[in-house]
């Protein structure tokens, strides 16, 4: 069964990805190392800072465009990773020791089943 | 009623609630066999108390008259629920002696067997805990899923199927047969010692997983203790937690960095716990029986013997490591084993430990990749050292050992 372990992030968090000596950049590639080497490790991506992000939305025919990201909050989308894991209790404990979760949060959630994402995937 | 007399009816309240909780859960539950019902009724019995009490005053046994006000509830439940018919004897136990002068004189405390049905081998093994916390101690669903890394919602899922299985799966409500004794006990007894949760706190690194229930634990061993004095497990899991938790303070320095156990300063160290633990140990010892938690204790107490000498006896702990590994050859004892080694005879030793483990069961644990870094640091392995840290790193839950671990690295 495949999790989504989605990544939210606070401005500092955003801010340490600047200085690649510090610690907590040292704490993430352990955290991959981990993952990796347990055999749970799906696929996962780092987003670009929140600000460099752009809402598009169409309304009665019309592009509105917004510059930002799509919600206005403190913690903001920083990156994701798809773990292949037995149950989401396994999914928790993975969850409870990303570097993410002592500052910001995680969010845990379970990949659509196939079938259910054959339409928005165009297959 | 003024103010503060309404504080102190709430504060007397909650007393009760906390110290009868579980004797009266177990009592109203023994002959039902439903738990659910059971503190349904109790938690309308608090209500109707918070509601007389600060006008009428306290009654002069609070936890009869919970105890008849709960009955009363019950009652109405069972007669709602239309199974009158074969409710019969339950409802005649109910009714039965049911005033409050008669109550008045001791109720027999059933918590015992309560304990013994939470963690009965039909019911799933991982919610032994989290059922013995909810129907003796009373705690709700919310905080026992905050404890145990699941969610709300989930939790209350599984504590209300576990319950029906109980209700319905015939369950007995009874102490085991000597037969079974004591592997049952066994299982009360983990249970108990997987709500203080303490998973490692040697000196290489640490796999807390925090509960943060560290005095639920406690209270129940205490209980169980009074219900079977002089159990010498019993009093080796009392004194294991104690021993843990006298180290508290300890633990973490002003800036809360973790720090581990070789490190700690013994003067931090709660001293009436530790004594306290060192009189159950004693007392567990004399009876001849020696089990799985009196060892871990033996264990603890000799690191707490530095408080007294400044030193730390590795050949003992080694020793007590290995009867430990006779009896429960656990992942946390090899590698704790492992530690020790490494301690009296030298990081290669401990290293060949780690390596007669098994490879696959490690690569999702904590303690063995820190004691592995460690003890790899030590030989001048700079390399492979920083490879095993980084898995530690990985794989630590607590931001402090994160944090102890990059230091080290």
């Amino acid at each position: 069964m495949q999790f989504a372990l989605m990544i939210y992030h606070t401005p500092e968090e955003f801010d340490m990805r600047k200085d690649y000596s510090h610690p907590h950049i040292g704490a993430w590639r352990a955290y991959y190392k981990a993952l990796v080497a347990a055999g749970v490790y799906v696929s996962g991506d780092a987003l670009e800072v929140p600000e460099t992000g752009t809402t598009v939305r169409l309304r009665e025919g019309k592009r509105r465009v917004q510059d930002g990201p799509y919600a206005d909050t403190k913690e903001q989308l920083a990156g994701f990773i798809i773990l292949e894991l037995p149950s989401v209790d396994a999914a928790l404990d993975w969850a409870a020791r990303c570097p993410g979760a002592s500052l910001g949060a995680v969010e845990v959630r379970p990949l659509a089943p196939e079938s259910k994402r054959r339409g928005f995937t165009g297959e | 009623m003024n103010e503060i007399n309404q504080e102190e009816t709430h504060g007397t309240i909650e007393r009760v609630a906390r110290e009868s909780y579980g004797r009266l859960v177990a009592y109203l539950s023994v002959h039902t066999h439903d738990l659910a019902s059971a503190e349904d009724a109790l938690s309308n019995a608090l209500v109707s108390a918070l509601n007389h009490w600060p006008q009428d005053g306290v009654p002069k046994n609070p936890e009869a008259w919970l105890l008849t006000a709960a009955r009363h509830s019950l009652i109405d439940v069972i007669r709602h629920q239309r199974v009158i018919l074969e409710s019969e004897p339950t409802l005649r136990f109910l009714t039965e002696n049911s005033t409050e002068t008669a109550l008045a004189t001791q109720f027999p405390d059933e918590r015992l067997k309560l304990l013994f049905v939470c963690a009965h081998p039909a019911i799933d093994p991982a919610m032994h805990t989290p059922l013995m916390l909810q129907t003796v101690l009373g705690l709700d669903a919310a905080r026992i899923a905050q404890a145990f890394l699941i969610a709300p919602k989930t939790m209350g899922q599984r504590l209300f199927r576990a319950k029906t299985k109980i209700r319905s799966g015939g369950i007995p409500f009874e102490i085991p047969q000597q037969r079974d004794l004591p592997e049952r006990q066994d299982a009360v007894l983990e249970a108990i010692y997987a709500a203080f949760g303490i998973g490692w706190d040697d000196m290489a690194g640490a796999d807390h997983r925090g509960r943060d229930l560290a005095e639920e634990a406690l209270w129940l061993a205490r209980v169980l203790l009074q219900l079977m004095p002089g159990e010498a497990e019993v009093q080796g899991l009392l004194a294991l937690m104690l021993h843990c938790e006298a180290r508290r303070p300890a633990r973490r320095d002003a800036q809360g960095r973790y720090i581990p156990l070789s490190e700690q300063n013994p003067n931090q160290w709660l001293v009436p716990l530790m004594d306290e633990a060192e009189r159950h140990l004693a007392d567990a010892f004399q009876h001849g029986r020696v089990g799985r938690f009196q060892l871990e204790a033996a264990i603890q107490s000799v690191h707490a013997e530095r408080a007294r000498t400044g030193r730390t006896d590795w050949p003992a702990i080694v020793l007590f490591h290995k009867q430990l590994l006779r009896i429960s050859p656990a992942l946390g004892t090899q590698a704790g084993y492992a530690a020790a080694v490494a301690e009296a005879n030298g990081p290669e030793a401990g290293l060949a430990v780690l390596e007669s483990m098994d490879q696959g069961a490690v690569s999702h644990y904590q303690p063995y990749w820190a004691v592995r870094a460690h003890l790899l640091q030590r030989l001048g392995k700079g390399a492979e050292a920083s490879d095993a840290y980084d898995r530690a790193i990985g794989l630590s839950e607590d931001p402090a050992v994160r944090e102890f671990l990059l230091q080290k690295r």
